[in-house]
């Protein structure tokens, strides 16, 4: 059921303007595969009016009074639950945090049945982290309650590609033709795979990059098969990073080379580190960005991490009011 | 005893070369007499009408899971065997990964007994080759081959030493047993949980190369060369797979092959849950999460013309009953397998329907060229010769029915046909002489005529 458009509210210091939400239609947000750019900028729109409450002294709206946001991680995470859980209380929202490392889960219980009991407690949106490729769309199937994928196994992580594509929008006014890099650990990394489908919605060409052991077999199957015409591959970094308008390198876990991926980090680091010289090779003032955590001196060395040219920590600041957004959108836009 | 005479159906024998309209009588658990239609008809006391019916062999699974003893709560050899019995299956090899394993005569014995008491069908026990399924140690071949088991495999714990493998096999060269092999190189399959391919990427599940399969396939073969001894592939999934085997084949080595269903209709893009082109609205099918993976149509086609040119010899179930709760969570720890034993039928018809294979041959698949990689030694299996076992299958070819699993008698509801369409289903199967399954719109007239 799609909510009916929002009623206009006056504008004052402890809500939020009138915003129009008739372009959503998402019950769950899974991933952006099934995004229209309307959808998308819809969000960026509403992520702009969750950034000005961010900017005042109270940074607190009504909006979710009343609703309960569960999150739910069964992984450790520092940053995006923290953001999520900092969206959901600016928009005044009950929040409950579950460990799922740490909890019944660890006594046996299964993921449906976990979701079901907190279904029961009563959370209007579960926020859902999980080390298993697809977990959430189990959740989905079976659950009403809404399901916000705060990042699934090797395969999606919508919020953070919504939050890089606000980055960049705000930074470049755009993304359509922008040469986007990522680069390293393709295949275990679900922002490269959200952001595949976000950013060349929005029109960017997306370059993935990285050594051939870590680009998932079926990559470029994937891409024709998908239509993604804006997306290729490229395993040589200076070709990929030429003329590049944004430039984000991946975490590169050390377990990669302990499982046989790499021969060393050492000669990772010799062909795939983001560094002065081969950022030079990009746009001028191209924008790097990295999803975080780094590994500093790994996939990125610290004078690039900490240049002018770095967006990292202000991707940080953004992700709060895309949540904020998405939460918005998610609760049907509706005011308590 | 009484007899049994099933009249006016079309029978189809690829053993006896028979493919007509005629009569079958059945008498003390053997095919007694077989005709023309309308010859001159022994007096029966039940009679089985089979006009508009195809009467063909039983049909025979050389792989299944029967999950007992151990696994009672996925199935058992009553539900397995009725799920059979309903799919047309009179005789089923059921795989030795119970718990215990199928390692030792006390186990097969145990199956045996349980089978002889509760089976609807017969059941014919795969022993283990090595210990435990471990891979290290033969097992007693000598005691288990006379104690009646129909093969050795590890099946999907398959033996990864080539040293092993190949004691096994020259051990086996004796017994005029065959070695099967879930042909897997586990090292490359590395938890994998669907076909390596764009699915896979897209999803961000690990995948199983093809290769997995092939270069165990490929091993197998050069050891059935170096050996001499008799090697069944298991569920090929690969055109690769089908091409080592038929190149084998042509040098005259004895290596026989089989195929699924589920491999044969079924591509990796199931997992999605949605039609090839359907970018949105997908989840992680778990119904569809079985090992070997559904692999890509270029492997279908290739295991079609496999089965046409004769370098696949059996269609094998690989019936793998799980319960709800080991599908019904994250694919990456949803446990591998599809029930297969009660939809097999109706899912190869669609294949006969769709022109891609003929029904004799088809038949011939579940009958007589199981029959002869299983040989002699429990009967003459996979024929309705006078005088040979009588496991029929009756079937209408043409008749639609709705894939439901809570109708199923395996317990095992894990199907990823549910709610299709099958145009082909079983309305009698019978197990030396006794009719075990019979579709109730099936009328049976008893009593003297």
């Amino acid at each position: 059921m799609r909510p009916a458009e929002q009623t206009i509210q006056p504008k004052t210091s402890d809500t939020l303007p009138p915003l129009s939400t008739a372009l959503w239609r998402h019950h769950h947000v899974l991933d952006l595969d099934d995004f229209s750019r309307e959808e998308i900028e819809l969000v960026l729109d509403i992520a702009d009016a969750m950034a000005e409450v961010l900017q005042r002294e109270v940074k607190r709206v009504p909006t979710l009074r009343g609703r309960t946001v569960v999150t739910m991680f069964y992984e450790p995470s520092t940053r995006t639950r923290a953001s999520f859980e900092l969206a959901a209380k600016n928009l005044s929202a009950d929040t409950v945090n579950l460990d799922a490392t740490r909890s019944s889960v660890t006594k046996g219980e299964s993921l449906l049945d976990t979701l079901r009991t907190i279904q029961a407690l009563g959370a209007d949106i579960i926020i859902m982290r999980h080390h298993h490729s697809g977990a959430p769309y189990i959740a989905a199937r079976y659950i009403n309650a809404s399901i916000i994928n705060a990042g699934d196994g090797w395969h999606a992580h919508p919020s953070q590609a919504l939050l890089d594509i606000y980055t960049i929008h705000k930074h470049l006014g755009g993304l359509t033709d922008r040469k986007i890099v990522i680069i390293g650990d393709i295949t275990h990394s679900r922002v490269a795979r959200s952001n595949i489908w976000g950013m060349s919605t929005m029109g960017a060409k997306v370059v993935l990059c990285g050594p051939p052991t870590l680009l998932p077999p079926g990559l470029k199957e994937f891409i024709v098969h998908c239509r993604l015409s804006q997306v290729s591959v490229e395993t040589e970094i200076e070709a990929a990073i030429k003329d590049a308008d944004v430039v984000m390198p991946l975490r590169l876990q050390v377990e990669r080379q302990q499982s046989g991926l790499l021969p060393s980090l050492r000669e990772y680091v010799q062909l795939y580190q983001i560094n002065g010289p081969r950022l030079s090779l990009a746009r001028p003032g191209a924008l790097v960005m990295h999803p975080g955590p780094m590994n500093e001196g790994i996939e990125i060395s610290p004078e690039v991490a900490r240049s002018t040219q770095s967006v990292i920590e202000e991707q940080v600041t953004n992700g709060v009011a895309v949540r904020m957004a998405l939460l918005y959108l998610v609760a049907g836009g509706k005011s308590s | 005893m009484t007899r049994i005479l099933i009249r006016g159906g079309h029978i189809i024998d690829p053993s006896q070369n028979l493919d007509a309209i005629g009569d079958l009588s059945i008498k003390d658990g053997k095919v007694e007499w077989l005709g023309t239609h309308n010859a001159a008809l022994p007096e029966a006391e039940t009679v089985l009408n089979a006009a508009g019916l195809i009467v063909t062999p039983g049909f025979i699974d050389l792989h299944c899971h029967l999950r007992q003893p151990g696994f009672e709560d996925a199935e058992t050899i009553a539900t397995g065997t009725l799920a059979a019995a309903r799919g047309g299956f009179t005789t089923v090899c059921c795989m030795p990964n119970t718990q215990p394993p199928l390692d030792s005569l006390a186990s097969v014995d145990y199956v045996k007994q349980v089978a002889s008491t509760e089976g609807y069908v017969r059941v014919l026990p795969i022993a283990s080759i090595t210990r435990g399924r471990k891979g290290l140690e033969l097992v007693e071949m000598d005691e288990l081959a006379k104690a009646g088991v129909v093969a050795f495999s590890d099946d999907g714990e398959p033996v990864s030493s080539s040293r092993v493998m190949r004691l096994a096999m020259e051990y086996a060269t004796r017994l005029g047993v065959p070695i099967i092999d879930h042909c897997e190189d586990k090292g490359l399959s590395q938890d994998g949980v669907m076909n390596e391919g764009w699915v896979s990427a897209r999803l961000g599940l690990r995948g199983i190369p093809a290769a997995a399969e092939e270069v165990m396939v490929a091993r197998d073969i050069r050891l059935a060369e170096l050996t001499g001894a008799r090697l069944h592939i298991a569920h090929v999934s690969t055109r690769g797979s089908v091409e080592i085997i038929r190149h084998a084949r042509e040098k005259g080595i004895a290596v026989t092959a089989e195929v699924t269903p589920h491999h044969l209709l079924l591509t990796e893009e199931r997992v999605m849950g949605s039609e090839p082109g359907n970018n949105t609205l997908f989840h992680y099918d778990t119904s569809a999460k079985v090992n070997p993976p559904l692999r890509t149509r270029d492997d279908t086609t290739a295991l079609i013309k496999g089965i046409k040119d004769s370098t696949i010899d059996a269609i094998a179930t690989d019936h793998a009953p799980h319960t709800l709760v080991d599908k019904l969570c994250e694919f990456n720890i949803a446990a591998f397998g599809i029930s297969g034993l009660e939809t097999a039928f109706g899912c190869l018809m669609l294949l006969v329907h769709n022109k891609e294979i003929d029904l004799i041959t088809l038949v011939s698949l579940l009958t007589c060229k199981p029959a002869k990689i299983i040989g002699n030694k429990f009967g003459e299996l996979g024929t309705l010769r006078p005088g040979c076992p009588a496991d029929i299958t009756l079937f209408d070819p043409d008749r639609e029915w709705v894939v439901d699993s809570r109708t199923f008698a395996s317990k095992g509801k894990n199907t990823p046909f549910e709610g299709q369409t099958l145009k082909g289903k079983i309305m009698a199967t019978i197990v030396q002489g006794k009719i075990v399954y019979r579709d109730a719109a099936l009328k049976l007239k008893t009593g003297k005529a």
